[in-house]
């Protein structure tokens, strides 16, 4: 018989292991830095890009209100859009026929032809119809419109850009509310909600984790798509007046990559927002909230510190 | 007895699409008095259960708590399909707790228990948060109000989905299996929720596989199978000494 052991058993010391070199690595790294710093230096030093004639447009009165009407046009049609698309969604999933089929055909004609046609046709608008009435269908009319007055460019722009972007938005809509588990509604159901207290409430918010990514990503084409209303015409947006300047002082180039700045700009901010919207419907739905550029900044920072 | 029934079921009669899933169940609750349904899957106890609350339309018979039919209203001999309206305060009370716990993710414990009056009952926000505090501290879960559903284990969530439940004062209580998607060691806790409940004198409808449950705190037990009832009574009789075939051969598998 062995004497039983007494002593608990120790833990080992910490594994300090001589960790495996890359040399690849750190040849790739360097060549990839010395291909962007001969960029960087071209870009810089090269006259043709005439960086002062970027800077010195960048924030002329035409170009600033150019900038002005591309958000604007894009935050209204991305509104109309979304309000568009969730009752297409409603619509596509509902038990009437009528509705679904509706629907459907919406989706055919707006998804299956041109934005730029679509557009085209909403400023020619008066070309098709001069007059707009209110009145009993097929009997008297009460009031009359020029579609002159009724329709200028900006709101033909709207409703081109608006209601093509509610037919891409329908479908992600739809693929948001049927992610969601029918258990859900279900359960909601089962407390006495409503249909719509349900839909409102259990089942939209969740669908929203699913339909927000692709939703940014349909803001920032937005963003970009607003370019083609010269088809209405409506021409006082961002690119067209970077173009007419660059037309005018026999400089495209600059102006081309000034617009783009302001684009990129843009963007920047959209994507911003975007972080924050998937942020907050992401609450419930992973166990720990991704931490905001500001919070991971405050942890590098105190972990210097230590 | 005085009392109507709380739940009356006549040849009920259930079809999803060719397939008869109820071909005519008959049974009785009494107000206070646990039910404990058994029986193979597939037999039919969890359609029956989602009838009484409408979840799903009968085809045929009668079925009705506290003396109302679910889902219609006879006016002149003949039956009128209830508004969504009418049907959804039909559902106030009674409430449901599912096999997959439906917890609403995007909200905490207590935002789960507190939103069936809220919005149901346009309860206040103080009293609604007061009774849905005192819910989760019955359950045993007063440390987690804030935990979304993600953060509590399967145990938790579901006791969590009882209180939410609780929350419209129900006067009839269905359960669908509900220790069936937890792991062995968490079943106890749930069943002692359910337990505690029943002595408090609700009227429970249980569909589970839980015999030890049933034999301790049932008052009837059912088995369906086939889409009929089998066999009914007390539990004790039943599970020791079965009187048909069908019955003997289902508990031979799970005692």
């Amino acid at each position: 018989m062995t004497a039983p052991v007494t002593t608990e058993p120790q833990r080992p010391e910490a594994i300090e292991a001589i960790p495996v070199r890359h040399p690849w690595r750190w040849v790739g790294g360097a060549v990839i830095a010395l291909l962007f710093a001969m960029l960087v230096h071209s870009i810089l030093t090269n006259p043709n890009w005439n960086w002062g004639l970027v800077f010195e447009w960048m924030f002329a009165e035409p170009i600033i209100k150019g900038v002005g009407i591309t958000l604007t046009l894009t935050v209204l049609s991305m509104i109309i859009g979304i309000v568009g698309g969730v009752i297409l969604a409603v619509m596509r999933l509902s038990p009437n026929p009528v509705f679904t089929g509706s629907a459907w055909v919406y989706l055919w004609v707006f998804r299956g032809t041109p934005i730029y046609v679509q557009l085209f046709l909403w400023g020619n608008f008066i070309a098709l119809y001069n007059e707009l009435a209110l009145g009993i269908p097929f009997g008297p009319e009460w009031f009359t419109f020029d579609t002159r007055t009724l329709i200028p460019a900006f709101v033909a722009a709207l409703l081109g850009l608006g209601l093509n972007e509610a037919a891409y938005l329908a479908e992600i809509v739809r693929a948001g509310l049927l992610s969601v588990d029918e258990g859900q509604t279900e359960a909601a159901t089962a407390l006495g909600m409503s249909r719509g207290q349900s839909f409102r409430r259990v089942v939209f918010p969740q669908a929203m984790r699913v339909i927000v990514p692709p939703t940014g990503n349909e803001t920032i084409s937005m963003l970009k798509t607003t370019s083609l209303v010269i088809a209405i015409p409506l021409s006082t947006e961002l690119l067209f007046q970077a173009q007419a300047i660059g037309n005018r002082l026999f400089q495209p180039f600059p102006m081309a990559i000034m617009a783009s700045l302001w684009y990129l700009a843009l963007t920047s901010i959209l994507m911003v927002g975007q972080f924050y919207i998937e942020r907050h419907y992401a609450k419930g739905a992973t166990r720990n909230l991704p931490p905001t550029p500001i919070q991971r900044l405050k942890k590098s920072l105190s972990r210097g510190r230590s | 007895m005085t009392e109507p029934a709380m739940v009356r079921a006549e040849n009920v009669h259930k079809s999803f699409g060719k397939v008869e899933v109820l071909k005519g169940i008959d049974l009785e609750v009494a107000p206070r008095e646990v039910m404990c349904i058994v029986g193979p899957s597939g037999g039919g106890k969890s359609t029956f259960l989602r009838c009484v609350n409408h979840l799903e339309k009968i085809d045929a018979g009668r079925l009705s708590v506290e003396g109302r039919l679910v889902g219609y209203v006879e006016r002149g001999g003949k039956l009128h399909e209830m508004k969504d309206k009418e049907v959804a305060s039909q559902r106030r009370d009674i409430g449901m707790v599912f096999q997959r716990f439906n917890l609403f993710p995007h909200m905490t414990a207590l935002q789960n228990v507190m939103e069936g009056p809220m919005r149901v009952k346009n309860e206040a926000k103080s009293v609604a948060r007061e009774r849905a505090e005192k819910l989760l501290d019955r359950v045993g879960l007063s440390d987690k109000p804030a935990a979304y559903p993600a953060q509590l284990s399967g145990g938790q969530q579901q006791r969590v989905a009882i209180a939410r439940a609780l929350a419209m004062e129900p006067k009839l209580m269905l359960f669908d299996e509900p220790t069936s998607a937890l792991d062995p060691e968490l079943v106890g806790e749930v069943l002692d929720v359910m337990k505690d409940l029943a002595l408090s004198g609700m009227t429970m409808l249980v569909v589970t596989h839980e015999m030890g449950f049933a034999r301790e705190v049932g008052d009837q037990i059912v088995l369906i199978a086939g889409g009929i009832v089998v066999e009914a009574g007390d539990p004790q009789q039943v599970l020791s000494n079965p009187q048909h075939q069908r019955t003997k051969e289902f508990l031979s598998k799970v005692l």
